[in-house]
């Protein structure tokens, strides 16, 4: 499948099937931190994701000035 | 996985209420977060006009989105910090949220109208460019509202702001800002009341809301905000909520149920030491105020 990774922008080729905690654990990514996105919507963590997916895994961290 | 409360399959999983929600259902929990907040801290009467300071970014278009939603007459203050493509970016989508609502926006712009960026002036004062652009912010929106006449600022902080500045505060002791760190200050003399209404929702779900909600939204990051201490602050958070959920609520909560009551004598005892800064007339603690000292080093740096 191919997913999406942002800030910085980039793209990764993930053997399918796997479920969305899954392929955020792989990443090493927290699941606190971003939003997994597909065909537009939003998944949860138990969703599988097919080989055939467009993933995006949108961060949603913002710093800064607060 | 269902939602909680309609048993449809699931869009958004929140492990610190230990619920899945659907779309309609999750956007219905945002709002009636913030909802609660408003009352429940006695940010805003039924009349009041509240200006929403809106980068572009999720949090505040979401703030924005939501208010007029609950039927709150809010406008909203873009300000451009002159920050490169950034900044013309994030105004955009400012405009078109503002346009597709048919709602106010006003605009200033740092540099056309004060002679001045972010990064001239974080370099000209010597501050880092996130305290600068704070400063900033933070001084054109008490100044905007008061002179269009509004009752309130409100600005998108989240949870994990607040968690994360709460957490900064402590490891300084840091008593006045402390004292200050709450949902809503009141207003005062030179001061326009400022509330926080989405304390209570986590910046994932704020984000969840806009994507859900088809609210266009900048996903980057301001350039200048690398190597920010307040993102290592959210990340260290983020590791604790992940194997222990609830842990930055209880944290924020808890500072405000039980400690906050006992640090506000001291932001109370700082705000009557302050007078009128004698170039902009905004109350401030000593002499000019920072806001006026920065841009005078900005505009006299060769």
């Amino acid at each position: 499948m191919k997913v999406l990774l942002r800030n910085p922008r980039r793209a990764l080729e993930v053997p399918g099937p796997v479920t969305v905690a899954s392929l955020l654990a792989h990443l090493e990514i927290s699941r606190e931190a971003v939003l997994v996105i597909v065909d537009g919507t939003l998944v949860t963590g138990d969703s599988l994701l097919d080989d055939s997916a467009s993933v995006e895994i949108r961060p949603v961290i913002s710093g800064g000035c607060v | 996985m269902r939602c909680r409360v309609c048993r449809q399959p699931a869009v958004i999983e929140i492990r610190r209420h230990n619920a899945g929600f659907c779309h309609e259902c999750f956007a219905k929990h945002c709002r009636d977060q913030v909802a609660r907040t408003v009352e429940s801290y006695s940010m805003l009467s039924g009349d009041d006009r509240v200006l929403v300071a809106v980068s572009g970014g999720k949090d505040s278009l979401a703030l924005w989105d939501i208010l007029l939603r609950l039927g709150y007459q809010a406008d909203g203050l873009y300000i451009g910090l002159g920050i490169g493509d950034y900044s013309s970016e994030s105004a955009g989508y400012a405009r078109r949220f503002a346009a597709s609502r048919s709602a106010r926006l006003v605009e200033v712009d740092l540099p056309g109208d004060f002679g001045f960026d972010i990064p001239t002036g974080s370099r000209a004062a010597k501050r880092a460019p996130c305290s600068a652009c704070g400063l900033s912010k933070r001084h054109l929106f008490n100044s905007e509202a008061l002179k269009g006449g509004y009752q309130a600022i409100a600005t998108g902080h989240n949870l994990d702001d607040e968690a994360a500045v709460l957490l900064g505060n402590v490891l300084r002791w840091d008593l006045a800002y402390l004292g200050r760190q709450q949902p809503v200050l009141a207003e005062g003399t030179g001061f326009v009341r400022k509330i926080k209404p989405l304390v209570r929702l986590a910046e994932r779900e704020t984000a969840a809301y806009c994507v859900l909600e088809g609210i266009d939204y900048i996903v980057e990051e301001c350039p200048m905000s690398a190597g920010n201490r307040h993102l290592g602050y959210k990340e260290l958070l983020n590791g604790v909520e992940e194997t222990s959920p609830g842990t930055k609520t209880a944290f924020l909560f808890g500072f405000l149920d039980k400690v906050a009551p006992l640090v506000g004598q001291v932001a109370a005892a700082e705000r009557e030491s302050l007078h009128p800064c004698p170039i902009c007339a905004n109350p401030t603690v000593s002499g000019t105020c920072a806001f006026c000292k920065l841009a005078e080093r900005a505009s006299s740096k060769p």
